[in-house]
């Protein structure tokens, strides 16, 4: 079991180099710190002393942490939740009322979801995009991650560090450049149209195709726009919501699972190593087969990293720019437009930042959500707390 | 389906099943570099091909700014990234271990609220903070500076969280002793508790340093996208989208998206363990 040292625990690590530390440390610390005016001496210290100088000290030292944060996190959110309430363009100071800037009150948000525009058309349908592509690549890199993870984690395997390594390397590397390899993978006379013509497969123009994959699963049982399908919802038809992620949004959800999974592999990895032994032994004298083991023994003792991948996993797809930004920034029809693009282009590139920081802030208000009602449904019953109630991150 | 274990067909699948995927894993990049010693049409022709027929330096003597063509300066950008990295890395671990130090083992007033809010801070998504950012950097008339592109990255509240957690679970012991012995805070901090802090510190600097090199949308947002601010993320990133024209040009958006995956490459083969520390670690931050 020598190469399991990759996985030790941090307190682990830490002990036994703290540990190693020691000896040297103390001989320093035995040395005089020729600090002049006999502050070196030993007598303790009061303690209100030592601590009115950690008071002092403390604040210094978070002091920088502080300015840097709330300078560019903590007061700029507060600025943009202003500029979301005025029609600001970005040319005059955006706290200048009256000078080419005007409050619109909640203009900019109920334009997102009550006025009829382009506005609105946009909105929606990154949000009807990005719900299909969290739908999949959520279940899909779970999965796929868990699956690596309980490959790679068999202690008969020869080679596992080299799968392991294989496995995660795609989630260290830039998402520009990956996203860059795939547009030429999945080019017109890339390598997997290349691929699919070795099986006499026509593959499709991938960056160009804009159907939807279920609209694609209705044309193949003869359904097509049907008169049930045109009731509006939000400025959008029903069979437009129906239409799944298109074949583009497709590449960018495989490319995103690819990437990802090798580093919840390695979250799964971490709690599979921390199961006791014992366990195993037990359900295999049981002679309970592999799937009843890893449906009732391995899973339900796994559970916090389950949680901790499928939150992440929540969090993360909902904010989805990077890959947008360079795989056609919302082309084909617009099936690729995700709302943290869209809240991008509005801003930077139309010039309208109130109705961009009003997506951006609905975005969020959609991952607090969704991670607290993901949080209440995967808690023990009487482990749960309400799902609005303070207090929710440990 | 019985959990034998050593089953020959059960391991032949396993083995077949693992390969499989590490061919799915690794081929994009075996595509990527050899794509990078191709011509522009052998690229096209023989995609799914390792072996460039015929074999070019082309791309590579272009990236490095050789032969005159200057509408895609990748030099400048490469010299950027090398440049705000370095700079972001080593401002961020040596602030954010300061303040994970203040906020694990140092008394003072406030010292829960300020916890508190690094929590608060952590949960908020980086898509709310995109224009947010702009307006400050605006507001501050730092707009396409590298102050702008430097500053807001320099603390990290999860690199904050992770070296506070990390002082939580070292003794106390040993700086006491350096503290009895006179020696300032900082001093201690500096001389005694920082070496003890080796593993964390490796991690927070790689976690650091591949978050900067990687560093996408705050460069986007504080500048103007003019090739003196861009990095190679960046730069790749118009590259690749089509804004500096000119044909597919593939062998040289492959090479130099290589050429972005190169340096984080390196410190990762030469320092997993730490890497996959951090992931789990970095686990909050997603």
């Amino acid at each position: 079991m020598a190469r399991i040292d990759d996985e030790r625990p941090l307190e682990e690590v830490v002990i036994s180099r703290g540990a190693r530390h020691a000896g040297s440390t103390s001989d320093q610390v035995g040395r005089p710190t020729g600090r002049p005016g006999g502050r070196g001496s030993r007598t303790p210290r009061s303690r209100g002393g030592i601590r009115g100088r950690e008071g002092t000290a403390g604040w210094v030292f978070v002091a920088p942490m502080i300015i840097i944060l709330g300078l560019f996190l903590v007061i700029p959110i507060g600025m943009a939740l202003w500029v979301s309430f005025t029609n600001w363009q970005g040319n005059t100071n955006p706290f200048a009322v009256g000078q080419g800037t005007d409050v619109v009150g909640l203009k900019n948000y109920t334009d997102l979801f009550a006025k009829d525009g382009l506005t609105r058309d946009n909105f929606m349908q990154s949000i009807g995009n990005t719900f299909y592509y969290v739908l999949l690549v959520v279940p899909l890199q779970t999965i796929l991650a868990l699956g690596l993870a309980l490959l790679v984690n068999n202690t008969m395997l020869k080679g596992r560090s080299f799968f392991r390594t294989a496995f995660y390397f795609p989630s260290v590397t830039s998402s520009i450049a990956i996203a860059t390899v795939f547009l030429f993978l999945f080019s017109n006379t890339g390598a997997v149209n290349a691929l699919l013509g070795f099986f006499g497969i026509d593959g499709p123009q991938w960056f160009s195709d804009s159907r939807g994959l279920l609209h694609l699963a209705f044309n193949a049982v003869g359904v097509d726009n049907p008169g049930w399908a045109q009731g509006q919802i939000l400025g959008r038809s029903l069979w437009d919501w129906l239409s799944g992620p298109s074949v583009a949004m497709f590449v960018i959800i495989f490319l995103v699972v690819w990437t990802t999974s090798g580093t919840f592999m390695l979250m799964f990895i971490a709690a599979l190593q921390d199961l006791p032994v014992e366990i195993d032994e037990a359900a295999a004298l049981d002679g309970t087969t592999g799937w009843q083991k890893l449906r009732h023994v391995t899973l339900p003792m796994i559970k916090p990293a389950l949680f901790l991948v499928i939150t992440l996993g929540l969090i993360g797809t909902w904010q989805v720019f990077d890959q947008i930004y360079v795989m056609g920034k919302g082309a084909p029809a617009g099936t690729t437009l995700s709302p943290a693009f869209l809240s991008y282009q509005q801003s930077f590139g139309n010039f309208r930042y109130g109705s961009g920081a009003a997506m951006a802030f609905v975005v969020f208000l959609i991952i607090v959500v969704l991670t607290r009602v993901q949080r209440y449904v995967l808690t023990d019953k009487d482990e749960r707390k309400p799902i609005f109630g303070l207090g929710g991150r440990k | 389906m019985n959990a034998r274990k050593s089953n020959p067909v059960k391991t032949i699948l396993l083995y077949t099943a693992l390969l499989a995927f590490a061919v799915l894993f690794i081929y994009p990049f075996l595509i990527q570099i050899s794509t990078s010693f191709k011509t522009d049409p052998d690229a096209a022709n023989n995609p799914l091909s390792l072996v460039p027929n015929p074999f070019t330096t082309q791309t590579w003597q272009r990236i490095f700014g050789q032969g005159g063509d200057t509408s895609v300066p990748i030099t400048t950008w490469l010299q950027n990234s090398v440049i705000i990295t370095l700079v972001v890395t080593a401002a961020r671990v040596f602030l954010d271990s300061l303040a994970g130090y203040a906020l694990s083992r140092l008394q003072f007033r406030g010292r829960k609220a300020v916890f508190a809010g690094l929590l608060a801070v952590m949960s908020v998504p980086g898509v709310a903070l995109l224009i947010p950012k702009f307006l400050m950097v605006n507001y501050l008339g730092i707009y396409d500076t590298y102050t702008a592109m430097i500053l807001p990255l320099v603390v990290d509240a999860a690199g904050v969280f992770i070296m506070k957690q990390f002082f939580d679970s070292v003794p106390i012991s040993i700086e006491e002793a350096a503290r009895l012995d006179g020696a300032s805070i900082f001093r201690t901090f500096w001389s005694v508790v920082l070496p003890m802090a080796k593993p964390a510190l490796i991690t927070l600097t790689i976690l650091s340093f591949q978050g900067s090199w990687n560093e996408f949308s705050h460069f986007l947002v504080v500048t103007r996208g003019t090739p003196e601010h861009q990095t190679l993320v960046t730069g790749l990133a118009s590259l690749t989208s089509g804004q500096l024209g000119a044909g597919t040009q593939y062998p040289l958006k492959l090479g130099t998206a290589l050429l972005t995956t190169i340096p984080v490459a390196l410190i990762f083969f030469a320092l997993q363990r730490y890497f996959i520390r951090g992931a789990n670690e970095g686990g909050i931050k997603g």
